[in-house]
């Protein structure tokens, strides 16, 4: 139906780095030894782990003992929660903890769970009309037994760069420890940990061109984390399981190659998520407005919000088109809600249900962008001319 | 695509013959009850979903489910409600098919540029001429033609009844001869979205107005007994009236204004004339009222030969040759001319006899 196949899902996750691809084939069939085997086969999985732990470590100015690989970005985040909060449960405190209202799930979801059980109070920190805290309403929401702030750096949806130096600052005014999800924001943002007032930070490899089926999670030395998975030791007592040696070597190469290329790729991405911007708002004036920050946001992702259309609608006019994207408030089973993050910044109901993400990658190119943005507004029209008076 | 065997192979058919295809199945309304989890719709649940989904993948088409939930609640549903509140025994099939089949997602599919809706629906689409025409399905048993008698030239020339040409049993062995892993699906008759078939306890539920109860007449007016709402109750109905007499009576009708049950023996079920309303004719054009068709007072009726005397382009009488007994307002009147549904309209409440005798001679049929 069409020729064109055009990525524009990058948020949702990437496609693997061929070097990368090149460098985790040896680890299934020739160095496939378990690292905590004693024998030949387990020192050489071992050692590779090693390398693979102490290059993330080095990237970020971090020590190889801050490096904790998990199951995925989702993981990082769970264990980061859980770990912190059943650790000074330990030490026979109620706990509160505070996030914002535009988490992803795999952080707020944890965090509500937590409360449910009674396992601590969670305090949902309110964002302004651009999806950012505000530092005031941070500080008046500690309280004394408030243990761990969880805020992420970036916003998947709307691409929102949150002040993460400045609440790192108030938590550690506080001696309150700071979790920062930086799934979508890691790969873009220069980050020196040993200067960084973070104490825990969340990394999915496959959303810059590593593998999926493995997480990172920066644990700062002397934070205490109890394991949410336990068992046989591994990852020093804080995550169990045996490690995945292969996806470790590719998500260390990963990243490794974005940082690299980090300049190069960011100013390739303003460029196209750039165009996008203005040529959709300048397009739909009155019916398309961009959604986050216009600045303080990922140099990838471009989003929107329009008015009175289905982001579920417009997804399916868009794949028949070749353009792959996504939006917040999209249902695979049909039964689209309003998205959360729109709610949260403030639209109105005719608004909420309208989002869409574009989000750039290595891949796309200008030629790509043009066709993007010829194909949008038409479909914007067409949805918004259906007719549903009855015949 | 619902994920059954009608629309799955409907959609192998489409393949086969060369089409591009696109699937859809329309996510619709669902009831829940606050003691329970959202019961699904009989046409969408979840395994439907991904019988549905598993079908299109082995097609190799594209699949998206639409929310069709508040236009399906707020005009089927809804409509549902209130019929049954006005006394009146509605057949929400004919509403859907109008209202969200083949006017929702036909505009939905020509908004992504597709050229036909198809469905699984047991009728045809012919063209003669310039016209188009909607006939039933070759399956005498399965034949769907009666709910779709609200179509017209505007939409017919936009779908294709793919299994409308073969019987059932042919149907399923095309599934299998297409290796589509459609279970044997027993064709459930109950409404979509009343999943336990069980229409009055879901009217309870979901009844603002509640059921008033009133008083069950005989044909004099005089009082027999006490109804728990017309609801409860439909036309030709026996059982359940609570009144002893010396013979079998039946509902006649529910009369709103007085918020009554007329009841009486057999005889008095039988009615030869009745109006309609909101009468559609699918060539777009009314036929003479000499002309004598077959007519189909509900979608399970064996059809019986009458006229059709319009008396607005909304309105008409059908006098039938012989009397039918159980005309029930609310129902759709569908009219066919041999195997060609020409239209129909919804039977209205009035119920009168516009001349004494109970059924035309041949000469009193001439002067018609």
């Amino acid at each position: 139906m069409t020729d064109h196949n055009i990525y524009l899902d990058h948020g949702a996750t990437t496609p693997v780095h061929p070097k990368v691809v090149e460098l985790m084939l040896p680890y299934w069939t020739k160095y496939y030894g378990n690292p905590s085997s004693s024998h030949s086969f387990g020192r050489q999985a071992e050692s590779a782990l090693r390398s693979a732990r102490e290059s993330v470590a080095d990237l970020l100015n971090a020590s190889p003992g801050e490096i904790v690989f998990t199951a995925n970005g989702s993981a990082s985040d769970n264990l980061a929660i859980r770990g912190v909060v059943r650790s000074s449960q330990l030490r026979g405190k109620r706990n509160h903890i505070i996030i914002s209202s535009i988490e992803h799930s795999a952080v707020k979801n944890t965090a509500v769970q937590l409360a449910e059980f009674n396992e601590c109070e969670v305090t949902i920190l309110p964002v302004d009309q651009y999806g950012q805290i505000r530092p005031a309403d941070l500080e008046s929401a500690i309280q004394s037994n408030t243990i761990l702030i969880s805020i992420m750096a970036a916003n998947n949806e709307i691409g929102t760069l949150q002040p993460i130096e400045e609440i790192g600052r108030i938590a550690r005014e506080h001696g309150i420890l700071f979790h920062t999800d930086a799934i979508q924001a890691i790969a873009t943002q220069n980050w020196d940990m040993a200067r960084m007032p973070i104490d825990l930070l969340s990394i999915a490899p496959h959303k810059f061109y590593g593998p999926k089926g493995i997480g990172i999670l920066y644990i700062r030395d002397g934070v205490q984390l109890e394991p949410v998975l336990t068992g046989g030791g591994q990852e020093e007592n804080r995550r169990a399981g045996t490690e995945n040696v292969a996806f470790a070597v590719g998500a260390a190469e990963a990243l490794r190659l974005v940082l690299d290329e980090q300049s190069d790729l960011v100013e390739h991405y303003r460029l196209l998520t750039g165009k996008l911007i203005e040529g959709l708002t300048t397009a739909l004036p009155h019916d398309c407005v961009l959604t986050g920050h216009p600045t303080q946001r990922l140099p990838h992702n471009a989003s929107f919000a329009f008015r009175k259309v289905s982001g579920n609608d417009i997804l399916m006019h868009l794949d028949l088109a070749g353009i792959a994207a996504s939006s917040g408030s999209a249902c695979k089973t049909g039964d689209p809600k309003p998205s959360a993050t729109l709610e949260a910044i403030g639209l109105s109901p005719e608004w909420t249900k309208g989002g869409l993400r574009l989000t750039v990658g290595r891949q796309n190119n200008l030629a790509d962008i043009d066709y993007t943005l010829q194909t949008i507004p038409a479909i914007i029209s067409r949805l918004q001319e259906l007719d549903y008076a009855w015949d | 695509m619902s994920g059954g065997v009608d629309s799955s192979v409907a959609a192998a058919l489409l393949v086969k013959q060369g089409y591009d295809v696109i699937g859809i199945m329309m996510r619709l309304w669902s009831e829940s009850i606050a003691t329970q989890t959202t019961i699904a719709n009989r046409c969408c649940t979840p395994d439907q979903m991904a019988d549905a989904r598993r079908i299109a993948d082995q097609l190799n088409i594209p699949f998206y489910v639409l929310d069709a939930q508040s236009q399906f609640r707020g005009s089927i549903v809804q409509q549902f409600i209130d019929d049954h509140n006005a006394g009146l025994t509605p057949n929400p099939c004919i509403s859907c098919n109008r209202r969200i089949r083949f006017s929702f997602l036909l505009q939905h599919a020509k908004a992504l540029g597709a050229q036909f809706l198809a469905t699984g629906h047991y009728a045809r689409v012919r063209q003669n001429g310039g016209d188009f025409e909607l006939l039933k399905g070759i399956d005498p048993h399965k034949d769907q033609s009666y709910v779709l008698y609200t179509l017209n030239q505007r939409k017919l020339a936009h779908i294709l009844f793919p299994v409308g040409e073969y019987i059932k049993e042919d149907v399923r062995a095309l599934a299998e001869e297409f290796a589509l892993p459609v279970a044997s699906k027993h064709d459930s008759q109950d409404l979509c979205f009343i999943t336990d078939g069980n229409y009055r306890a879901f009217l309870e539920r979901q009844n603002t107005n509640g059921f008033e109860p009133g008083p069950i007449l005989d044909q004099n007016g005089r009082e027999l007994g006490r109804h728990a709402g017309l609801p409860f109750y439909t036309i030709g109905q026996r059982k359940g009236l609570g009144i002893s007499a010396d013979r079998p009576l039946f509902v006649l009708e529910k009369d709103k204004t007085r918020n009554a049950i007329i009841i009486g023996p057999r005889e008095a079920l039988e009615q030869h004339t009745f109006r309609i309303r909101d009468l559609n004719w699918i060539s777009g054009e009314g036929i003479s009222s000499k002309q004598l068709v077959d007519i189909k007072i509900r979608y399970k009726a064996t059809a019986v030969p009458g006229y059709i005397i319009t008396s607005s382009n909304n309105d008409a009488v059908i006098k039938l040759i012989t009397p039918v007994r159980g005309v029930t307002p609310g129902q759709g009147a569908v009219f066919y001319r041999g195997d060609v549904c020409l239209g129909g309209g919804i039977i209205t409440g009035q119920r009168e006899d516009l001349t004494d005798e109970k059924s035309f001679s041949n000469e009193q049929l001439e002067e018609l």
